[in-house]
Formats: structure tokens, C-alpha cells, sequence
């Protein structure tokens, strides 16, 4: 056993007063009472979300067919269709997710790996964290600024591509958080381990650190897409149309997207239009799941690899 | 282990990736292969015209929310008969949509009043002309709740009571509009200060454009308002004719006392007679003068536009359509391209169509 010091007359007169009472059952009771406050708010959680999709499915069910998913806007909303505004919001996050991607996580692994902790590089840390934080209204403005009329020869306007980039600027900074935590949180034992056999720094982050981060790194990619996937307001300010009679042929075409379709027809005043507006709202979030799925099941993939 | 491998790692994050894109592009091009033979299935719903023209190019229609049900269905038809002319219409609003015209981005634009003086002088500036085509009426109705059996007609004047900006506050109960009016609290809801329905309504009733008290429930969505007042025994709520039309049921209409002295309910016919006053408006499209002459499918749509024939169209999404003489002069203004408003900056309160155009 450990010698102990003997334990001082006045350490002894306190623990005198305070004799140690277990109170088991008054502990155990705080346990209790903290699952059941997590349970329930869970539970609230669950059950604003379910009501949620039982009353657009409830709603927008019956008009979802085929016609309305091959079918363009229309005055009458049995013929109105979302075909265009689907395809845009494909065409859009493609967009997105090849240029939101790659900056992103470059300048994450930059950031956390490469550059130097100095006051420029806390800088630009600091402005990073806040831009993570600015209404999407302003990226909507500054897309309207820079893409729209600055970059106009090469975005061509009012395009897919002026809106495309517009949201990956808006979900940079979720994608860059998320790789420098998850780059964050690999042991540095690995790295150093990596140079002890002699790798050089890109070879240590290519092959060991990038792929343990990657699944961390792609949800936060999930986050970023799922938030552009639903924006409304700066695709109206860089210009997405409400009324559109062909698809996007291209990167420089005018484009409508699901959400700004959804808004038009909710606020329609005839009923079915209501209907219809469920209806492109399930559409809108077969594809985000079909999106999320995807980043999932990847992410999935390079966890197991990793074992 | 697979460390050992960095060939086969790369090649499992390239069919990834790959894997991602596919699921991603998968649906369209599904779409895609569906959608090519049935593509024409609105053609043959339409006015049985089924001689399609071979022009072809873009017409760019931005603005008023309010107009936007109009020049959606008109671009609807128009591109039956006109399949290669993409047409696009945006939503943004009657100021915002002036401010692309002006800017020469759009080459009409939709407005649910007049153009104002700076926004003449935008356009001056920038050596923009249009011609200012009116093509529906409006009527403001003024809805309560339908156990309301109080409100059975209203002058312009108790609006006033109601709406000024010195009823902030200090009015709140239905019996301090009129003494005979029983104790129950007054709830306003109506329109956004954004609104062209809000600019005509202030400048009608409280007899300045954009007074108005401050604090009533005030939305960009009128369907929030129709469930505002539906849910209020005291609430009283304002918006454009086709809102009232779907809700007829749910809400009761507040008949307005006209220049006449008559207690008028909005409907078709007194809209388009002009008794129903001072809350009916015109809503208007302004063509650009530049876009007519050089480009034949806008004023091949601008035409179509003012096309009587058109009448059914604008009745079918909630408007009033004009009045055939009134058309007629909208027709001759295009056609000789007059530019100018011939409101000159002011509102379209007391105008009447007929005699200025």
C-alpha cells in the first residue's frame, strides 16, 4: 500500500462534521431524471419532425406522379411540373460540391497542417469562424457583386454558374471548420510516427492523416451541401427565376432551383397550388437524402477501409 | 494494410467519387430520356392553335410578385405556340424589378404600380426607354372575420382611423372607428412596407404613399394573412382581389364606400366599371424600347400580351382584365411604341386609363 501522511488535525475535524453519506438512491435519481430530460428531448426533437412529415406527405402525396417530375410551371397546378427546378438544384449543388470540396478541405489542411500560427494566419481563423455565421443574404449580395456583373463574362449572369458558386462561397466556411476538426483530432503520434520512417509531410497527410479525418471531413460536407441544397434568399438576389419553360443546357443558362419553385407556389392563393408546393417539398427531400446517402455511404466506406 | 497500397486506395476514392457523381446525375438523365417524347403534352391542351412560329431568342421578365401570375400563365401560352423562345419570368418584386430594368437586364418587368421618379431617373440615366402597358385591374379587398357582422360597410375615412401612422397604438378596439361599433379588439394584418398593394393602399387611404402605422402583423405572404384574419374575431386585413376569391368562403368581404357615397363589394364587374373605388388599381408590364426594336420575340410577346384574346387568361389566375376600349388604347401605345408613364412618377390613385392613355 501507499504510506499516507498523516492526515492533519484540522483535515480530521472537517471530515468529523461531514461524515460521507453514499445517498445512492438520491444519485441515482439525478441519473434518472437526466436520461429521461434527454429522452425527452429527443422525443420533441422526433416528434416536430414527424408531424412535420406527415403533413406534407399528407399533403403533397397525392400529387406527386410522374407528370408532376417531368412537368414545367404552370399556370394551372394540375400541369405544373418541377423538371426545371429540379435539374437546376442539380445542376446548382454539382456546382457546389465540386468547387465547395476541394477549397474547402485545401484550405482546411492548409490551415491546420501547413501554415505557421501567426497573427495573420488567427486572422483569417477569426474570419472564417464568423463568416460560418452570416445571414446567406449577404453571400447573396456579394454573389450579385462579384459573379453576376464582375465575373459576368465568364459566369455569363444571371447562370447556374453565378448561383452554384455563390452557395459554395456561403458553405466554405462549414467545410473548412469541419476539416480542421476532424484533422484536429488526429493523434499526433501518428504524424510523428509518419516522419520517423522517414515520410515526407505531404506523404504523412496524404496517407495517413487525410484518410483517418476523411469520415469527419465529409460530415461536415453533409452539413454544408444539405444547408445549400434548402437556400432561398441569395439565389433571388443573384437572380434564380420563379418562372421557367426549359432545363439548364448548360453552366451559363438561366436556372430556377426547388426551394425558390416551392416558395412561389406556396404562396400562391389557389389551394392546389399549396398542394403542389408538398409535393415539390418531398421532391426536394428525396434529394437530399439521395445527396446525403451518398456522402454517407462513403463516409461509411472509409471508416470500415480504416479498421 | 492498405497503407501499402496507395494505388489502390487512389483508385477506390476515384470510383467514389465517381459513384457520387452518378447518383447525383443519375435522376436527370433518367428524366432526361422520359421527358423527350411527352415534352409537347401543354401544346395540345392550349387554344387549338397548333401552327408553331419559328422565332426564336430569350424575353427576360423581372418584377412584381403581383404581376407574376399574368406574365406566368402569358409566357406559358406563348411558349405553345413559340417553342423556341425561352422565356423567363422572376419574382422579385416591383422595385427590385425596375432596379434590373433600368440596370438593361431585363427587357420587361412586371410592376403593381407606376414607375416612380427615381426610378425614371435610373432609367434616364442609364438611356433605358419603355412603354408603360397596363394589362389587368386589381382590387384591394378589405376582409374581416365571418362572425364580423359589424363591419358592413366602411368609408375610406374610418380606414384612415384605423391605418395612419397616428393610430399606433393608441387605436385598438373596433368602437373607436365608430362609436357604434361593438368593444372588441381590433387585430390588423396586411402587407409588407416591400408591397406595391401596400403603396396603393396608404396612398388611398391614409392619402400619403408608404403611412402607415407601424404595428399591425405585416407579410410578404399573403396566405399568412388570410389565416390571420380566419383566426381573429376582431381582425381586419387587407390584399389583392384573387386572395379574397380563393378565401370567399372563409372570410367575409368589407363592402367600401366609393367617390359615389355607395357601399361597393369588390367583384369582377365593379372593379372593371370602376366602382369599386378608390381600391382598384391597374397593374402594369413596362416594355424596354430597345428590347421591341431589336429583338422580334419580345414584341412578338408584348403583343400577345395585349392581345384581347388574352382576356380569359388574365380572369383564370385572379385578375380583372381591361376593358375592350381601354385594351384597344394599350394596343395603339405599343404599337406607335410611346414611351414615358403617363402617371409621370406619381401613383395611379384617381387616374383614369381611359381618358390618359
Amino acid at each position: 500500500m501507499i504510506a499516507q501522511t498523516p492526515p492533519s488535525p484540522e483535515s480530521a475535524s472537517v471530515a468529523a462534521e461531514r461524515p460521507y453519506y453514499p445517498n445512492t438512491s438520491w444519485r441515482y435519481g439525478l441519473d434518472r431524471l437526466f436520461v429521461i430530460a434527454i429522452w425527452s428531448a429527443i422525443a420533441i426533437a422526433i416528434a416536430a419532425l414527424g408531424l412535420l412529415l406527415f403533413d406534407i406527405l399528407l399533403d403533397g402525396l397525392p400529387t406527386l406522379s410522374s407528370q408532376f417530375l417531368q412537368g414545367f410551371p404552370s399556370r394551372s397546378a394540375e400541369r405544373a411540373g418541377v423538371y426545371p427546378a429540379l435539374l437546376g438544384t442539380i445542376w446548382v449543388m454539382l456546382v457546389v460540391m465540386f468547387v465547395s470540396f476541394p477549397l474547402g478541405v485545401g484550405a482546411g489542411i492548409y490551415l491546420e497542417e501547413f501554415a505557421e500560427d501567426n497573427l495573420f494566419t488567427r486572422l483569417v481563423e477569426i474570419n472564417i469562424n464568423n463568416l460560418a455565421g452570416v445571414p446567406s443574404i449577404i453571400y447573396g449580395l456579394l454573389g450579385l457583386f462579384l459573379f453576376v456583373r464582375l465575373l459576368a463574362p465568364i459566369t455569363g449572369g444571371r447562370t447556374v454558374l453565378s448561383g452554384g458558386l455563390t452557395l459554395a462561397l456561403l458553405i466554405l466556411p462549414v467545410i473548412i471548420v469541419a476539416t480542421r476538426e476532424a484533422l484536429r483530432a488526429v493523434p499526433d503520434s501518428l504524424r510523428q510516427g509518419g516522419y520517423a520512417l522517414g515520410a515526407t509531410r505531404w506523404q504523412v497527410i496524404w496517407e495517413q492523416v487525410f484518410p483517418i479525418a476523411l469520415p469527419g471531413i465529409l460530415t461536415g460536407t453533409i452539413l454544408g451541401l444539405s444547408r445549400a441544397i434548402g437556400e432561398t434568399a441569395p439565389l433571388i438576389v443573384v437572380g434564380a427565376v420563379a418562372y421557367i419553360s426549359f432545363v439548364p443546357e448548360g453552366l451559363q443558362s438561366a436556372f430556377t432551383v426547388l426551394p425558390i419553385q416551392i416558395f412561389s407556389w406556396a404562396s400562391r392563393p389557389q389551394q392546389p397550388f399549396h398542394a403542389i408546393a408538398a409535393s415539390g417539398i418531398i421532391v426536394l427531400m428525396i434529394v437530399l437524402l439521395l445527396m446525403n446517402g451518398a456522402a454517407i455511404y462513403l463516409r461509411n466506406r472509409f471508416q470500415k477501409e480504416r479498421l | 494494410m492498405t497503407f501499402n497500397n496507395p494505388a489502390q486506395r487512389k483508385l477506390s476514392y476515384g470510383l467514389s467519387l465517381v459513384a457520387l457523381t452518378l447518383t447525383l446525375t443519375g435522376c436527370p438523365s433518367a428524366n432526361n430520356t422520359a421527358n423527350a417524347p411527352d415534352g409537347g403534352t401543354g401544346t395540345e391542351t392550349t387554344s387549338g392553335e397548333t401552327t408553331t412560329s419559328d422565332l426564336s431568342g430569350t424575353v427576360i421578365i423581372d418584377g412584381s410578385s403581383t404581376v407574376f401570375p399574368v406574365s406566368e400563365a402569358m409566357a406559358e401560352e406563348f411558349g405553345n405556340t413559340n417553342p423556341n423562345v425561352q422565356v423567363t419570368v422572376g419574382s422579385s418584386g416591383t422595385g427590385g424589378g425596375f432596379k434590373k430594368f433600368c440596370a438593361g437586364e431585363t427587357d420587361m418587368s412586371g410592376a403593381s404600380r407606376p414607375i416612380k421618379q427615381e426610378e425614371i431617373d435610373l432609367c434616364a440615366q442609364n438611356n433605358i426607354e419603355y412603354v408603360e402597358l397596363p394589362v389587368a385591374f386589381d382590387g384591394i379587398s378589405i376582409v374581416v372575420h365571418p362572425e364580423n357582422d359589424w363591419a358592413t360597410c366602411l368609408s375610406t375615412d374610418e380606414l384612415k382611423v384605423m391605418w395612419e401612422p397616428a393610430a399606433e397604438g393608441t387605436i385598438n378596439n373596433w368602437n373607436q372607428v365608430k362609436p357604434e361599433f361593438p368593444d372588441q379588439t381590433l387585430t390588423l394584418s396586411g402587407p409588407g412596407t416591400d408591397s406595391g398593394t401596400f403603396d396603393y393602399f396608404t396612398e388611398a387611404v391614409v392619402g400619403e404613399g408608404g403611412a402607415s402605422r407601424g404595428d399591425y402583423a405585416a407579410s410578404e405572404d399573403d396566405n399568412v394573412i388570410v389565416q390571420g384574419v380566419i383566426g381573429d374575431k376582431g381582425a381586419l386585413g387587407y390584399f389583392g382581389f384573387a386572395y379574397f376569391e380563393e378565401n370567399k368562403d372563409a372570410l367575409k368581404v368589407v363592402p367600401i364606400k366609393n367617390e359615389a357615397g355607395e357601399c361597393i363589394e369588390p367583384s369582377r364587374e365593379a372593379i372593371a366599371d370602376g366602382t369599386y373605388n378608390p381600391l382598384a388599381r391597374p397593374i402594369f408590364i413596362y416594355v424596354s424600347k430597345t428590347a421591341l426594336e431589336t429583338k422580334p420575340e419580345v414584341k412578338a410577346f408584348a403583343e400577345y400580351v395585349t392581345d384581347p384574346a388574352q382576356s380569359e387568361l388574365i380572369n383564370e389566375v385572379g385578375y380583372i382584365a381591361l376593358p375592350d376600349d381601354i385594351i384597344a388604347k394599350v394596343q395603339t401605345r405599343l404599337q406607335s411604341a410611346t414611351v414615358g408613364s403617363i402617371f409621370e412618377g406619381g401613383s395611379s390613385l384617381g387616374v383614369k386609363l381611359a381618358d390618359k392613355l
